[in-house]
């Protein structure tokens, strides 16, 4: 967008909420950013439909007090965000203000903080070397933003070739120093510092391919790993009703996943569980690593208290923040909580606008604004050869626990894996409370995904996955009919199969999130016990009555339990299935 | 209210509906108050120099000549310590023939806490009833509701828990109360000798509903004061939510919205969430502790005001009649505090988790008894075991008139494992069971 001419203002002429008329006195573009001077206090705001000389504009933050002829000042750019080095482990709100830098207790209107540090010193190492060609997205140099490499890229807003004239040695430097002279086809300069902005409604594409997910992303969540798996770079999402359990189960992704780098969006949930991670992660160990988990998370907080407008904001901005890291060629896992109070606040906004509604009220274009956003996860090849992905997964709320409402639909449409929360298992602690039958993972279905796991986890797995299914399937199919028949109304080896599902329920599917060892698998240990798991399905046991059946495999089923309390392969692991073995011995049929 | 001299006085509406009013008025702030014909209203939309102001206690008999004054601010409340023991109607102004307030003008409905200057909460609440405290452990800087139907004493209940939890100050937002639910919590405060902490903004069903609007951002306002100006621990009480939902609905169809799910403004979430997230803890001591009713209609809690609100609050504590013992029990399958895990088992002893949640899955066991029992099937020796045993734990810890400590508490489960159950079948660490499994 063109900066030269004089800026455009103008003045307010009508409020609702806010949503706010402005009469302007030169160009606007769509989604332009301007600033409303309320008695001193600048109202950040976005237009978002513009009518002859009106332009309506969405306010980030509240407008009592504002009166008709406030003045306003439009900047001629999009909402932006401020990529350099210094984004890990901050707080950020909705519109990357750094949460930390604001003063006092409460939130303050027209407060805008520097969401980096001008005057920190980082040591840069020069990568690229004059005389090199470069476009946007390549990597000129490098600095350890806490233990991550950190890529100093050539702006993504720079389009053509360019020449490397030259570039700073190794030493320290500010993010807004010139760190390297680039200069275009017709030798015109560009000085390029550490710090670049970007559009966040504007995919980030300093890319060279997207080929399909193929490589499975470890979560250590059993439920999800063994059963549905989500690849690196692919996208999920996690339905349901309030209480069963998608804000801890997204908790334990961002604390065992498997990434360099995790996104937390909070956008429109509850101020106490932004508080939980950033009390929590600066204490507890990033297992692979060793670091703190702080040091490889940045969180966008706009919680359901803080204003509405910036609600649509915070998503993008937390996307824009993984593209940038993913241009780096690093594993980046977003997780948006939730999309949902995303959607809402469009419909919020759309209602105020009094265009035509959709489905409950929501925008119609809703199911597109979905679709776009998840595309803009993915695993990408980089232009030098690298590979960097975006893995997002949001969760949704749908009202009333109704699955059938557009926010729930359309994100099935766009997302690749689900997560069905049920309400069922919830009441029934079984958690993670993901309902194995109806959730589902396309990537399981991907030729290159199975070829992965037999490469990487066992020739078998692949098939061992559609035994475990069968079974659930059977076991909850001759629980419908122990329910219809009684317990005696059926013969003695239904029970067994009831029973048998029960284990692969109790052993693999739940798993407790707050159990220091239990709340993480790791695929070996995952291999191993569906391997258990399923060699017990295949004995054959012998029973006189059906309750001997249920004692039996209660008894198995909290021997296997204490295995999963303890350490993998240590002693009292051992030792506990040493007793699992003595207790099959006792019933099984040689 | 006072008018100022320099203040400018209109006297020509140009529309009237049920809600609201118009005009042509300039240099009007927007969510300012203003007094038509002796009436408070609020500006909700301001188009040019068109005013529209919404009246909260309706529009009857207002005639287009009527008498408009601004007040060029927004609704505000006087805070001080002299709020102490103190009765409000809805827009803050005292109904107890006490003197006015005196104290710093606030401006209600104010901006949010910085998340990243709040506490995770940590301090256990106790409140002496089992149902809550062994099952649904409260925190302070929580946010809960009551989710019950009318006919249950979730009032009672409330007034209950507040008096016994340990806060510096008991905020009550009263919104709808039937005039005798009002003369009740007063008397309650009164008999406890405990009015000098106990601060009421009260909407009776005699108050026009839309009045009950203001009612959870006063009450709101003056628990910020105590809570960061005085670092004391408050307790506020919203009863009963879903008559301000109501209320939001009335508002928003008579301004032609567009409703969303059961006839809801779109904004419900977003509106109560402002409400809900006040609750806070503060590192410095202060904490807001938010205690809710959200009445249900017939147990539904698909209608969009329980739901939204579950989507916001910590967790719901539900009543149930419990016909077996007859009496009302916080129903131990429904309920959830969020935030228990927190507490319980660090702030209590180390058993509680494990106690807890044995009791709960033998109390299930009973519950799938019972459906054996009703379809006509035979029931084990275990399944016996389990009703009986159910029973016993409705009527000594679930219902809601046990009053004991949360040893105690843990000590009747113990009790009432060994009288029904052998360990095996309790499922508790064994370390537990050495220590607390009665000696016969
Ligand atoms: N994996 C788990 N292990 C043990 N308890 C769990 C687990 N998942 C959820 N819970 C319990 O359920 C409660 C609610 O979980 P959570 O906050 O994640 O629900 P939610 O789906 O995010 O709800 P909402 O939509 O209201 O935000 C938790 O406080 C916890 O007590
Ligand atoms: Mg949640």
């Amino acid at each position: 967008m063109d900066k030269t001419n004089n800026m455009t203002t103008g003045k307010v002429a009508g409020i609702i909420a806010n949503l706010v008329f402005v009469e302007v006195d030169g160009p606007v573009h769509q989604n332009e950013i301007c600033y409303i001077n309320l008695s001193g206090t600048m109202l950040m705001a976005e237009v978002i439909k513009v009518m002859g000389t009106q332009a309506y504009v969405q306010v980030f933050e509240s407008t009592r007090g504002l009166k008709i002829n406030d003045t306003v000042e439009f900047t001629g750019h999009m909402l932006e965000v401020t990529l350099g080095p210094g984004i890990l482990s901050k707080n950020f709100d909705g519109l990357q203000n750094d949460l930390d830098k604001m003063e006092g207790v409460f939130l303050k209107r027209g407060e805008h903080t520097n969401p980096l540090e001008d005057d920190k010193l980082w040591a840069f190492k020069p990568i690229a070397k004059p005389g090199d060609i470069v476009i946007a997205g390549s990597w000129l140099g490098e600095v350890k933003e806490n233990w991550m490499p950190h890529k100093i890229m050539v702006p993504f807003k720079l389009e053509e070739k360019f020449t490397v004239k030259s570039i700073v040695k190794e030493g320290e430097y500010k993010i807004n120093d010139t760190i390297a002279v680039i200069t275009d086809s017709k030798g015109k300069e560009i000085n390029v510092t550490m710090v670049q902005k970007w559009p966040v409604k504007i995919p980030i594409k300093a890319y060279k391919e997207k080929p399909r997910p193929f490589k499975l992303l470890e979560t250590g969540v059993r439920v999800i790993d063994t059963l549905n798996p989500i690849a690196e770079g692919g996208t999920g999402f996690i339905p349901g009703p309030f209480g069963t359990g998608k804000t801890v189960l997204q908790h334990s992704l961002s604390k065992q996943a498997d990434a360099d780098m995790i996104i937390v969006a909070a956008c429109g949930e509850r101020a106490n569980e932004v508080v939980e991670i950033f009390s929590e992660f600066p204490e507890l160990d990033d297992p692979r690593t060793g670091r703190k988990l702080m040091e490889r998370t940045t969180i966008i907080a706009n919680t359901s208290n803080m204003p509405v407008a910036a609600r649509e904001a915070s998503v993008y901005t937390a996307m824009t923040l993984a593209e940038y890291y993913r241009a780096m060629g690093l594993k980046v896992l977003m997780l948006a909580d939730s999309t949902s109070r995303w959607a809402q606040a469009l419909r919020e906004m759309s209602n105020r606008m009094e265009e035509l509604p959709g489905q409950d009220a929501f925008p119609m274009d809703l199911p597109a604004i979905i679709s776009n956003f998840y595309s803009r996860a993915g695993f990408v090849y980089l232009n030098n050869g690298a590979s960097g992905s975006i893995t997002f997964i949001g969760t949704v709320s749908p009202a009333g626990g109704n699955l059938k409402e557009p926010v729930t639909e359309s994100t099935k449409k766009a997302a690749r894996c689900f997560y069905a929360l049920s309400q069922q298992r919830a009441d029934s602690k079984r958690y993670p409370a993901i309902d194995p039958l109806d959730s589902y993972s396309k990537y399981a279905e991907y030729p290159e995904v199975e070829e992965y796991f037999i490469k990487n986890i066992e020739p078998e797995w692949p098939e061992k996955i559609r035994v475990a299914r069968d079974i659930l399937i059977r076991g909850r199919e001759v629980a419908e009919q122990i329910n219809i028949l009684g317990d005696d109304g059926v013969p003695i080896d239904y029970h067994e199969r009831f029973w048998k599902a029960e284990v692969i329920d109790f052993i693999i599917l739940q798993q407790d999130a707050f159990d220091k060892i239990d709340c993480s698998t790791s695929l070996e240990r995952q291999r191993y016990m569906l391997t258990s798991v399923l060699n017990i399905y295949n004995t054959k046991f012998t029973f006189e009555t059906f309750e001997e059946v249920a004692s039996f495999f209660k008894r198995i089923i909290n021997q296997m339990k204490q295995m999963n309390y303890s350490e993998f392969k240590s002693e009292k692991y051992i030792k506990n299935e040493k007793e699992l073995f003595t207790i099959i011995d006792e019933r099984k049929i040689a | 209210m006072e008018t100022k001299a320099f203040q400018k006085i209109y006297t020509k509406l140009s529309q009237i509906t049920k809600a609201t009013c118009s005009l042509k008025a300039t240099n009007i702030g927007y969510e300012e108050m203003a007094i038509v014909h002796g009436r408070l209203a609020q500006v909700v939309k301001i188009i040019g120099d068109n005013v529209t102001l919404q009246i909260f206690s309706g529009t009857e008999g207002i005639p287009t000549n009527a008498e408009v004054i601004f007040l060029g601010r927004p609704p505000v409340l006087k805070v001080s310590e002299e709020l102490s023991g103190r009765f409000f109607n809805a827009y803050g102004e005292p109904i107890d023939g006490g003197q006015e307030i005196d104290g710093e003008e606030r401006q209600i409905g104010g901006p949010s806490v910085n998340p990243v200057r709040r506490k995770q909460p940590s301090e256990f609440i106790p409140t002496g009833i089992a149902g809550i405290d062994l099952n649904n452990a409260l925190v302070t800087g929580q946010k809960i509701p009551f989710f019950a139907d009318p006919d249950q004493p979730y009032n009672q209940v409330m007034a209950m828990v507040a008096l016994r939890a340990d806060a510096d100050k008991i905020i009550l937002g009263g919104m709808g109360l039937t005039n005798d639910d009002y003369l009740y919590y007063k008397n309650v405060f009164e008999n406890a000798g405990a009015l000098d902490r106990i601060i009421s903004f009260v909407n009776t069903t005699e108050n026009p509903p839309v009045e009950r609007l203001l009612v959870p951002d006063m009450a709101l306002t003056a628990a910020e004061y105590f809570a960061v100006d005085k670092n004391q621990k408050v307790l506020v009480l919203l009863t009963d939510m879903t008559l301000y939902a109501d209320a939001l609905s009335i508002v928003s169809n008579r301004m032609d919205q567009i409703p969303s799910k059961d006839s809801m403004p779109g904004s419900l979430y977003s509106d109560l969430a402002k409400i809900y997230e006040k609750a806070v803890q503060f590192p410095d001591g202060g904490s807001i502790t938010i205690i809710a009713v959200t009445s249900l209609s017939g147990g539904d809690i698909t209608h969009a005001i329980p739901d939204n609100t579950g989507y916001i609050t910590e967790g719901q504590l539900f009543l149930r009649k419990d016909t077996d013992i007859g009496k009302v029990i916080v129903d131990p399958f429904r309920s959830l505090s969020r935030l228990k895990q927190l507490v319980i088992g660090k702030k209590t002893r180390a058993d509680h988790p494990q106690v807890m949640n044995a009791a709960i899955r033998l109390y299930a066991d009973a519950a799938n008894a019972k459906t054996k029992l009703e379809n006509g099937f035979d029931l084990t020796d275990y399944d016996e075991r389990t009703l009986q045993f159910a029973k016993d734990y409705s009527d000594k810890l679930l219902a809601i008139d046990v009053n004991i400590e949360v040893d105690s508490m843990l000590s009747a489960c113990w009790d009432l494992f060994n009288k029904y159950f052998k360990p095996a079948e309790v499922g508790i660490k064994q370390e537990f069971v050495d220590k607390y499994w009665p000696k016969n």
